[in-house]
């Protein structure tokens, strides 16, 4: 079992590099791109008694993670999916 | 004053820090305290967090070292209001830790600045800038990837109510405008103050501003406030 922590921007955050991201790509000649939004995704192998948790549990526990560490909830906002 | 100088894994200014910090408080050199001790000694008056790239900037800048075992005692020592510095890498720290609100983003520009800049004091009502002047103008250096303070507008409101904003980025006349925005940080915030005004972060590097053969004075009010206030 992992679960996949997406970490994105709030909306109304500025990102720089998703614009420069987004920059590069018209200069690339990829015409069609409007604003682009740079996050990052960690991923998360469960072990033990974790693991062999309900769903709703592990989501929980996982949600907590990601308030504490893995999103700054200032500026970012967090999914989680559980997979496999 | 009896001070304690945090290091983290990648801290790179401590040496600089130290050195300020001696000299404002009559050769008295802080107290060297590495981020996997978990406790301090209970005479301590102020905490420094000084700058560098605490555990590689790996997730976000500051947010390792925010965790780590030395953090738990310096927010429970802050809490009871032992005074805090922290300077750039330090800010982050603080912020991550949320001992100081908002947080640090890539600058806008997106480049790594290591210039001098000007800075204006924005309130002289604190332990740490009472030996300037309010409205004071002083030249320090930044050398910063991530110094784009990022808050709320009602938050940066309730800061200015507060008059809890320390330094702003301005021109050498102490115009402040978005021309000299250095970074993109909300209403040019160089520096804040928490609710009691016990813990002040910054971006720029007052202590590398204490020497006049080296990049000048203009920072040394800062130390001088300080060893003054908790004299």
């Amino acid at each position: 079992m992992k679960a996949r922590v997406h970490v994105s921007l709030k909306n109304g955050v500025l990102d720089p590099q998703g614009r420069a991201i987004g920059q590069a790509l018209h200069s690339l000649g990829f015409a069609d791109i409007g604003e682009v939004r740079q996050g990052k995704l960690i991923e998360l192998e469960l072990t033990g008694a974790l693991a062999a948790k309900p769903k709703p549990e592990i989501e929980a526990a996982v949600k907590d993670m990601a308030q504490k560490l893995l999103a700054n909830m200032v500026i970012e906002n967090y999914s989680v999916e559980l997979v496999g | 004053m009896k001070a304690a100088l945090i290091t983290f894994p990648g801290s790179n200014r401590e040496r600089d820090m130290r050195m300020a910090l001696t000299k404002a408080n009559g050769g008295k050199a802080p107290l060297d305290v590495w981020h996997g001790d978990s406790e301090l000694p209970k005479d301590i008056d102020l905490i420094v967090l000084p700058g560098g790239f605490s555990y590689g900037d790996y997730l976000r800048c500051g947010a390792m070292a925010a965790n780590s075992p030395i953090m738990r005692e310096v927010k429970k020592r802050a809490d009871s209001g032992t005074r805090v510095l922290a300077v750039c890498n330090g800010f982050q720290i603080a912020c991550e830790a949320g001992l100081l609100p908002g947080a640090l983003m890539t600058n806008a520009g997106l480049q790594f600045i290591c210039r001098e800049v000007n800075l204006r004091i924005e309130t002289t009502a604190s332990e740490f800038t009472r030996k300037y002047r309010k409205g004071q103008t002083i030249r320090v250096p930044v050398a910063h990837h991530d110094g784009n303070y990022t808050l709320d507008a009602d938050s940066v409101k309730k800061l200015e109510d507060e008059d809890r904003i320390a330094f702003r980025y301005a021109d050498p006349l102490g115009t402040v405008a978005p021309e000299t925005n250095l970074n993109g940080s909300v209403s040019n915030i160089a520096g804040i103050y928490n609710a009691k005004k016990t813990v002040l972060g910054l971006m720029p590097h007052p202590e590398n501003a204490t020497d006049p053969v080296c990049g000048g004075m203009d920072g040394y009010g800062l130390f001088e406030s300080i060893a003054e206030s908790l004299a």
